[in-house]
């Protein structure tokens, strides 16, 4: 049928008499990269809530692998494989990082109480295998030496790397990542391009918010321009960003050029 | 003497019980039930009515007083875990206040305000009544272990992770596919279920049962409990029970000492025990065996 991993198509959603997010058509393709950006209050995070179930639109559709997943509750739309990040860093601060990375996968037996109480052995296997994957991964964000110590003790950018870790450890085909560059530094920031290239290598999806102009550049193959609820252009991402209703959208709004 | 410590400890035991299950639902989950005695009084009367009027074995007693306990605790869940942590506490504290005046008012069921005695004890026949409060608490300090343990292994498992991962923050776990709902109702049926149980040993070892048995205090003892050994803490909970219940019995000396009528003792102990509170708050607040890390990482 298609090949795109995700469409969005005619999504509208309004806070009170606010349009956040207004006739919205996105499409991204299987292991492609795609980045949305658009000043502040563009509705981003917004649309990035309706896709994975955590607010619901009052219009349109979206479809994930080709299943409208609206109405479905956002657990259910996770276990599908369409996992998201937040925009503020969010760790299980009392949690050691290895807990927060052992949550990941997906209906681990042992999540069932029956299990935990009358197949201990079975569940003990499982466990340990989790282990060693989360301490695999953890080690290819070079966070292996943090593994015992509460998240909440890491810094925001480590923060960071250990929610985009820990939403590997569920298997996702595509992620959904809400500003993984605010508040990382710039060494941080290019290994975490390297690994989100690694990843989409390895046939993971990618839909990125971003408002450091430099790394989308870098990362994507189709950009997206939101702005007042609207995609106003979307394209690759060196026409985008030439693109002088975009430069506007973006100069009526200085702050958004950090990142 | 031996026959005072026997007694604090077999209260203890009790309330160690009671307050793990309030633990498991407040210190892994975050679930606000302030009606925790409810499922207490849930325990001891289904236990007492069904042993005494229609000859039911003991443990089959106890353990349909702990599924009817578990079945509230999930009906009552139902409507109120999907909305705000504050909704569970209103509507707990309610339960445990309307079945209070349920046990007061169905007499033909509960006898009222008089309450029920001449129910049976487990292995009455068996062992002599000079030393029965002795083999009880080898029941209850046994009853105790298992509870303890069957928390622990649970917590430590992926199962209470997902729980400790809904305590810390709901939207990821749901963002990781975990069933926040499903889990919350989990832990409040586990946990009332516990209290159940402890409301059964509790009936067992008074012989006596009211509906003052079960007031609302009941219920913030075991957060004293609670919170006096750490949140989250299972070590903890069965340190504050002992501190508690030792404090709260041995202060009866203090009656000889002091210029004051038994009532006016009694309103000490409680001032006294809110104080210790306060300063437990000042000076550590995670509790006695809580971890201090833990608070200064809040978000």
């Amino acid at each position: 049928m298609n090949a795109d991993m995700l469409r969005v198509k005619g999504v509208s959603k309004s806070f009170g008499g606010i349009k956040a997010v207004d006739n919205c058509n996105l499409n991204v393709e299987r292991k492609s990269i795609v980045g949305l950006i658009g000043p502040n209050g563009a509705g981003k995070s917004t649309l990035f809530e309706i896709i994975t179930g955590f607010e619901q639109p009052d219009a349109g559709e979206v479809f994930f692998r080709n299943e409208n997943v609206v109405g479905l509750p956002s657990f259910k739309i996770a276990r599908q494989g369409l996992v998201r990040t937040f925009q503020i860093p969010q760790a299980l601060n009392k949690m050691t990082v290895l807990e927060n990375m052992m949550l990941g996968p997906q209906l681990q037996r042992g999540e069932k109480i029956w299990n935990v109480l009358l197949r201990w052995p079975q569940v003990k296997k499982e466990e340990r295998a989790v282990r060693e994957k989360a301490l695999s991964v953890l080690d290819f964000f070079d966070l292996l030496p943090m593994a015992d110590e509460y998240a909440g003790a890491l810094s925001g950018g480590q923060k960071k790397l250990l929610s985009l870790a820990r939403t590997l450890m569920t298997d996702p085909e595509m992620l959904l990542l809400d500003e993984p560059f605010a508040g990382v530094n710039p060494t941080l920031s290019k290994k975490l391009i390297g690994h989100i290239h690694e990843l989409k290598e390895e046939g993971i999806t990618f839909l990125i918010i971003e408002h450091g102009i430099p790394y989308i550049m870098e990362l994507s193959d189709t950009v997206y321009v939101l702005n007042k609820g609207e995609i106003m252009t979307s394209g690759e991402p060196g026409d985008v960003i030439s693109d002088r209703c975009v430069l506007e959208a973006y100069l009526g709004d200085t702050d958004a050029q950090g990142g | 003497m031996i026959d005072y410590l026997v007694t604090i400890l077999l209260i203890a035991g009790i309330y160690a019980i009671f307050a793990l299950g309030l633990n498991l639902e407040w210190g892994f989950t975050g679930l606000l039930n302030f009606g925790h005695v409810g499922f207490m009084a849930v325990g001891a009367y289904t236990t007492v009515l069904l042993s005494m009027n229609n000859g039911v074995p003991l443990l089959l007693s106890v353990l349909a007083g702990m599924v009817l306990a578990g079945l509230l605790g999930a009906f009552l869940g139902i409507p109120t875990l999907k909305l705000r942590a504050d909704y569970l506490a209103i509507v707990t504290i309610g339960f445990s206040e309307i079945l209070r005046y349920l046990l007061l008012n169905e007499e033909w069921l509960t006898n009222g305000p008089i309450g029920l005695c001449g129910f049976p004890r487990p292995f009455q026949d068996l062992v002599p009544i000079q030393s029965y409060n002795l083999f009880f608490l080898v029941v209850v300090l046994s009853v105790l272990v298992i509870i303890y343990s069957g928390i622990e292994l649970l917590i430590r498992s992926p199962w209470g992770r997902v729980l400790k991962s809904i305590r810390e923050n709901e939207e990821i776990a749901t963002s990781l596919g975990k069933h926040v709902f499903s889990y919350k109702v989990q832990s409040l049926a586990l946990g009332s279920m516990i209290a159940a149980l402890a409301g059964s040993l509790l009936a067992f070892y008074l012989q006596y049962i009211n509906p003052r048995n079960f007031m609302p205090i009941e219920t913030f003892y075991a957060w004293i409990i609670v919170v006096l050994g750490g949140s989250g803490n299972n070590k903890g909970v069965l340190l504050g029970a002992v501190l508690f219940w030792g404090f709260f019995s041995g202060s009866r000396f203090a009656q000889e000492y002091l210029p004051l009528s038994p009532t006016q003792v009694g309103s000490m102990r409680v001032m006294f025990i809110g104080l210790m509170l306060i300063i437990l708050m000042m000076f550590r607040p995670q509790g006695i065996l809580g971890k201090k890390e833990e608070l200064s990482l809040e978000r």
